[in-house]
Order: structure tokens, then sequence, then C-alpha cells
């Protein structure tokens, strides 16, 4: 059931990430919907978890993508997941703040290893990227405090309507 | 399930999960050489996993032939040996083939030289006695062959026919105690005869006393005796007795070996009629080319 709905959680991510996200930031994917939906994942589940995820939907985007080679960016996620999992295990990252970092330091993760792994290969050459990964990932973490947000206010908000309902 | 059973043994699930990773990615990645990364790695590992391969066989082969197999090379090498030993008698046989060839060269130069019908002959058996210093010759009358015709070789004289049959003949060696040959000494033309002793010396008698004769002078065939030409080389004197009598006592060092006799001319020209010995002049005579191109002979 949980890996059903992680599936779904990256379905949605991936069409989102392909429809949405690029008219957010004038056209440029300044944010990674998928990565956000792994390291959640990863944060409420677990490293396993949080793995196959991160596995599961690089691959999809590997494929997805144009020109790429597939495996780099299931490679990069399947890190972040498990990484990412590990500290939900060991620390409490329930709060904000440890949260934002979470993100933040994932989408950094990532980039790190997508972008080294294909410099490394000699396969494509990304400049200075400092600026847009800093930018990813500060839209990153803001998307992943608005979807944890979402998730966990909306067991209230239907509880609340019922309430309403009832009376 | 299957699923929480993977979350409990996550590091294995991680290990697995990047390594399938790095393999898809090698897989679609080549190197700077062109050659798929996937391709280059597994051969990389694999030429290992050969390298180690090959040297555990390589070890055991090396053991079984080193230790186990040694019988054979037992029977290789009594092999080895039995190929050498033939090879050592191809070898000689091809050394006394090249020897013989020499030989047979020199007659056909001392053939040339002179002005003489000679005919080539081989050497086919020694003496049947010791007593007696001969050699079988395979000529015989069908090839012209007769009794006191001369018998040469490059070094000098040989000896004589002595018993020709039809397809052989029988050589009297100079060296027998019964050959004799008329001679001189080249030098002084100190007149003598040549006689075999038996041994492997000659002794040349009937020189006088106050003739010029001195050790290391040649002696070559006179030809007075109506069966060798004038002018072949018999010898060189060894030493010289020179007692009270008339003569003196000469011995010669003879200029063949008649050890190692194979190949023999014979001169089937009889010796002219020399009646003036004394036209044998120093530095002519078959050891100069042609004893018969000497003036006055």
């Amino acid at each position: 059931m949980r890996a059903a709905g992680v599936l779904v959680a990256i379905a949605l991510a991936l069409a989102l990430q392909t429809t949405l996200a690029r008219f957010v930031v004038g056209g440029t994917a300044a944010i990674d919907l998928v990565l956000v939906v792994v390291v959640y994942v990863a944060l409420t589940t677990g490293p396993g978890t949080g793995m196959l995820a991160g596995s599961v939907a690089g691959l999809i985007q590997d494929a997805l993508s144009s020109g790429g080679v597939i495996g780099i960016g299931g490679l990069a996620k399947s890190l972040v997941g498990f990484f990412a999992g590990m500290i939900g295990q060991q620390f409490i990252v329930t709060a904000a703040l440890p949260r934002f970092v979470m993100f933040l330091a994932a989408t950094i993760v990532h980039a790190v290893v997508f972008m080294g792994l294909y410099t490394v290969l000699d396969l494509r050459t990304f400049g200075s990227p400092y600026a847009a990964v800093l930018s990813q990932a500060l839209g990153n973490a803001a998307a992943g405090m608005i979807a944890f947000t979402i998730v966990e206010a909306l067991p209230g908000v239907v509880e609340r309507r019922r309430v309403r309902r009832r009376l | 399930m299957a699923l929480l059973d993977l979350r409990e043994r996550t590091g294995y699930l991680f290990v697995a999960v990047t390594v399938g990773h790095i393999i898809l990615i090698s897989a679609q990645v080549n190197t700077r050489r062109g050659v798929p990364m996937l391709e280059a790695v597994t051969f990389g590992v694999f030429a290992e996993v050969q390298r180690a391969a090959g040297a555990v066989i390589s070890g055991a082969r090396d053991g079984w032939q080193g230790y186990f197999a040694l019988q054979d090379v037992r029977h290789e090498n009594e092999r080895l040996r039995q190929q050498v030993g033939q090879l050592q008698i191809k070898l000689q046989e091809e050394r006394a083939l090249a020897q013989q060839s020499r030989g047979l060269q020199n007659l056909l130069e001392l053939r040339q030289r002179t002005d003489l019908s000679t005919t080539g002959a081989a050497v086919i058996a020694g003496g049947a006695s010791p007593d007696f210093r001969t050699v079988t010759i395979d000529k015989g009358t069908t090839e012209g062959l007769r009794p006191d015709q001369a018998v040469i070789s490059p070094g000098g004289v040989v000896g004589r026919i002595i018993m020709p049959s039809a397809r052989a003949s029988k050589v009297q060696l100079l060296i027998d105690r019964n050959a004799a040959a008329g001679a001189l000494v080249e030098r002084s033309r100190a007149q003598g005869v040549v006689l075999g002793t038996g041994g492997d010396r000659l002794r040349m008698e009937y020189v006088s006393g106050a003739a010029d004769v001195k050790v290391g002078d040649v002696v070559v065939t006179s030809g007075i005796d109506g069966i060798y030409p004038k002018g072949f080389v018999i010898g060189q004197i060894e030493s010289i007795e020179r007692g009270a009598g008339m003569f003196s006592a000469i011995m010669i060092k003879p200029a063949v070996d008649f050890t190692s006799v194979e190949d023999v001319l014979i001169v089937l020209t009889p010796p002219p009629a020399l009646d003036a010995v004394d036209a044998a002049e120093p530095g002519t005579g078959a050891r100069n080319a042609n004893p018969n191109r000497e003036p006055g002979t």
C-alpha cells in the first residue's frame, strides 16, 4: 500500500515537473519535484524505501530526458533517498528548519553526484552551476516545506469539514 | 512482505542498487578509446580473473611438468641424445665428404698442372700385412693401369703399382722396405736413391759425402728410374750423417702422409728416358706445376 502511494506520488511529481514546473520560473527547471518527493518519502519512511523511490523516480526521469544517460539520475536520487532516510531515522526532522535544511542539502548532494558523474564521464560540462544549484535547492526546500505542510494539514482539514457537516 | 524484508537489509539493498546503477551507466558510456565502459570494466575485471585462473593453472601445470611428468622428460632426453648422436655422425660424414672434396680438388689441380696423362683413383684398402706397406686402389687394367706406373698425390710421390687386377691395383708405397726411387736434392742437384725403411721415414743413399746437402733441403724424383716422373716431391731432409765412407746417410721426412692418403693420380704416360739427370734444375718440377716444361727435359 505504501509502495503504491510512493509510486503515485512519483508519478504526480513527474507529471507536475513536466507540465507545471517549467512555467513556474521563467521556463527553467528551478524546482525538481521528483527529488522533493524522494526526500519526502525518505524522511517519512526510511532509507530503504527512500532509496528505492529515488532509484525508480530517477530512472524514469532519466528515461524521459532526451540525450541523458539512464542511471545517473537514478543513482543520484538513490543516494539522496538513502542518506536522507538515514538522517531522518537518526535525527528528529519534524521541525520546519531541519526539514528545510534537509531539502537544501539533499538538492546539493544530488547536484554534486549528478553533475559530478556527467563531468567525470566526460559527457557534459556544466560551467559554474553554483547559482543554479543554490536556487534549485531553495526552490526544492520551499516546495518540500509546502508539501509537508499540505500533507500534515490535510487530515485535520478533512476532519474539520466532516465535523462541520455533522453540525 | 518482500519489501519489508528488503528494508530490513538496507545495507545490502543500498549496495545492490548502487552497483546496478553503475552497471547501467557503464553500459551506455564509452571510454575515451570508444569502448563501452561496461565492456571495458567487465573485461578489466574478468581479465584479472583470467589472470588469476591462468596463474593457478600455470602453476599446477608447472608443478605437474616439473615433478610428475619427469618421465616424459627422460624419454625426450633419450630421444634427443639419440638425435644428437645421429647428427654428430652426419656431421662427421659431411666433414669427411668435404675433406674428400678438397682432396679431389687438389688432385684435379695437380692433374691440370702436369702434361702427364693421368687417371684418378681412390684408395679402398690398406696393406694386408704390416711388413709390406701397400694400399689398394679402385682402378685396374680395365682403366689402363699397368705395373710400375707411378702413383702420385698433391703432396708428392706415393708409390708405384705392383699388382694390377681388372678393377683394382695394389700400390707399393714409397716407404715400403722394397721401394726405391731415383732422387736428387732440389737445391744442389745432388743425386741419390731414396729407399723405404718400412717406417714413417725414407732413407737417401748413394749421396756423395762431398755433396752440398743440408737439413731442410727438398728431395725430388730424378726420373732416372724410369718409373717416377722427374721433379715430383719426395720429402725433406731431416738429418744427415756424414760417416767415414764415401756416402752420407740421409733421412728424409716424406712429403706425403701415407696414413691419410685417400685419392691419388696414376701416371699413365711412361716417363721419358732420361739420359741427362743434370737437366733437372733447381726450382723446377711438379712442385712448380709442370715438370715437363722444364728446359732441357
